[in-house]
């Protein structure tokens, strides 16, 4: 018998973390120009010695103004999308269930592009209006998860082909949906199809947006990280979870809209990107074992490394063009999910 | 057999658990307890428990018995506070089972369902632990006495041996045997148990019985036991519910509801009953001619 322990949890977060750090200086080397990391850390030593007033201007041009918010920007959402991907799964006892597959990242990209589409015939203020985007991914996000709900429950219990056939058909037609509205005059002057189908990173957030993402993430993950106990009861039915003493019907309330906000935040600033959720959770599974106490964090810090070695990439095989995020992740995510669905019907 | 002044309490739970008025020598109390299933109000309702009742004290065992769709399943989820009877009441030291709050009930009223499916493996130690959710703050980690607990439960039923080995990689008996001690775990004042036997061979049963048996007696619980299992109730009850379509038909020792007309009629097939030395009924069935 060896239970959890704070002290063992630390540990394991310990090691993801500094494995995401290792990961995080590499892909602040690596691009269509090459640095020198070592001068760059020379150069950082020296402005916090107060040796020199600015690190040189190549390093700062390209390393901290465009690499470095892209990197965080990874972090914050691979981070959360597999938050997300982790309660999902635990939620509808699903192995397979992940926001993208569900069809809940189609969702709050409709919802992301209405937004947009209002602010640009309201002409809203910038403040208002970059609040409205995440908020509107974060009430499509919601819907779409309690429609497949929905469709996947069958004479009161959930059902596991119904449920991912109800995901899949309705992320195709929001899929359509999306189309649409970027075709129709209002929305043409939107990012691209491929930005809100595929995902991509491109976009180089400012830092007050990279706050307002991790402090989202920290607050709704934080809340799902409050029942992860109950998460642990109810992979063995929502029933047996109520006999063991959880509180069922909030636990799945709360835990659905903090994996919706997460989905919302992570949808807004960089699309519908695939499969992070899926199958970052798996690794850490079978690496860490099922128990959410450690799984939620790890797999956390695990979606982090994950898509940021996913658009390291993405920016990197066909330098100086840039591909999809998305592109990157699918290409490693479906074939998983193929070997997983048939190691599970076999 | 119901108390007036016990059915006149109210049945909200109180937190602290105090033991209120009444008989303390019983402790699980169903006094005309009565359920209908129906999908919707409109039509005509599928299934109907009628109105019944009983009591058990600790360290007893109350089998439920009767044939398939005789709502032996249904009377034990209203025993256990997961539905709420149509009218009457079920108290259990006098607090009404339904209208605990969650964890609340779970620290008294553990079930062993028949089968506990799991989504992804989970080694037998951390599966008797989740009996210590109900006891701990959701974010807590296990203490030295939820540890403590946990490996006496899985000492208590003979299953020490199998701690450290995965859930999906352990026989029926031995998986049976692991369901009961997380049940343990909870500590509960009253133990459930869905068909415990249905998929153990005859050896198994009987061990797995007499455990039943010497838990209860050592730990006092009450226990409840929903079988169709005619010998073994005989052999291990100390009442019997009868029921069948949704009537109770007789409550009390198993020497006085093991008649041969009443079963022979319940299970619609010929018997006979016999008195062994100790005083326990014995069935044997007949093929049908």
């Amino acid at each position: 018998m060896r239970p959890l322990t704070l002290g063992r949890l630390f540990l394991r977060c310990g090691i993801l973390a500094v494995i995401l750090f290792v990961v995080v200086v590499i892909a602040l080397k690596m691009g269509a120009v090459q640095v020198s990391l070592y001068g760059l850390g020379r150069d950082l030593i020296r402005v916090m010695l107060r040796q020199s007033s600015a690190i040189s201007t190549d390093y700062g041009m390209i390393v901290l103004d465009i690499r470095l918010p892209r990197i965080l920007l990874g972090i914050v959402v691979g981070a959360s999308l597999s938050v997300a991907g982790t309660s999902f799964q635990a939620l509808l006892r699903n192995p397979l269930a992940d926001p993208y597959v569900l069809g809940v990242s189609s969702g709050a990209a409709v919802g992301a592009i209405l937004a947009l589409i209002l602010e640009n015939q309201l002409s809203l203020s910038p403040q208002f209006a970059g609040l409205l985007t995440p908020l509107c991914a974060f009430v499509g996000a919601a819907i779409t998860i309690a429609a497949v709900y929905l469709l996947g429950r069958r004479e009161g219990q959930i059902d596991s082909g119904t449920l991912l056939l109800g995901g899949i058909i309705t992320a195709s037609f929001l899929n359509a949906v999306i189309m649409f509205l970027l075709t129709v005059p209002a929305g043409g002057n939107l990012r691209g199809a491929v930005y809100w189908l595929m995902g991509d990173l491109s976009t180089i957030p400012d830092v007050k947006l990279l706050g307002f993402l991790f402090v989202g993430f920290l607050i709704a993950a934080g809340v799902i990280y409050t029942t992860a106990s109950d998460l642990n009861l109810l992979l063995a039915g929502e029933k047996e979870a109520m006999h063991l003493g959880v509180d069922v019907p909030r636990v799945r309330i709360v835990v659905y809209l903090a994996a919706s906000i997460l989905t919302g935040l992570a949808v807004s600033v960089s699309g519908a990107i695939g499969y992070v959720g899926l199958l970052v959770p798996h690794v850490m599974r079978l690496i860490f074992g099922s128990d959410h106490r450690l799984l939620l964090p790890v797999s956390a810090l695990g979606g982090a490394i994950a898509l940021v070695i996913a658009d390291t990439l993405a920016r990197t095989v066909l330098a100086p063009s840039d591909l999809p995020v998305g592109a990157m992740t699918a290409m490693a995510g479906a074939p998983l999910f193929i070997y997983l669905l048939r190691r599970k019907l076999a | 057999m119901s108390t007036p002044l016990r059915a006149q309490m109210p049945s909200a739970a109180n937190p602290s658990g105090e033991q209120p008025r009444g008989n303390p020598d019983v402790r699980l109390s169903v006094e005309q307890a009565s359920y209908v299933y129906a999908p919707n109000p409109s039509q005509a309702p599928l299934f109907t428990l009628e109105a019944l009742s009983f009591q058990a004290k600790p360290g007893e065992i109350v089998a439920i018995l009767g044939p398939n769709a005789s709502g032996k399943s249904t009377l034990l989820q209203l025993v256990s506070g997961a539905l709420e009877p149509l009218s009457g009441h079920i108290f259990l030291n006098g607090f009404s089972t339904h209208s605990f709050p969650p964890k609340t009930r779970a620290q008294r009223i553990a079930l062993v369902q028949q089968e506990s499916r799991l989504l992804f493996p989970s080694r037998v130690w951390e599966f008797v632990l989740q009996g210590r959710h109900a006891h701990g703050r959701s974010l807590r980690f296990e203490s030295e006495d939820d540890i403590t607990i946990a490996k006496n439960a899985l000492a208590q039923v003979g299953a020490s041996h199998l701690a450290d080995r995965w859930m999906d990689k352990i026989s029926g008996g031995e998986k049976q045997r692991v369901i009961l001690a997380r049940a343990l775990a909870q500590q509960p004042l009253l133990l459930l148990l869905d068909e415990p036997t249905l998929h153990l061979d005859i050896g198994a049963q009987v061990d797995f019985l007499d455990s039943l048996r010497r838990l209860a007696a050592e730990n006092r619980y009450t226990v409840v036991v929903v079988t169709h299992e005619l010998n073994l109730t005989g052999e291990y009850a100390d009442q019997v519910v009868l029921l069948q379509k949704g009537k109770c038909l007789r409550v009390g020792a198993p020497a006085s509801v093991f008649q041969r007309d009443l079963l022979e009629q319940v299970f619609q097939a010929p018997l006979s009953v016999e008195m062994t030395s100790s005083g326990r009924p014995r069935v044997t069935l007949f093929a049908n001619k």
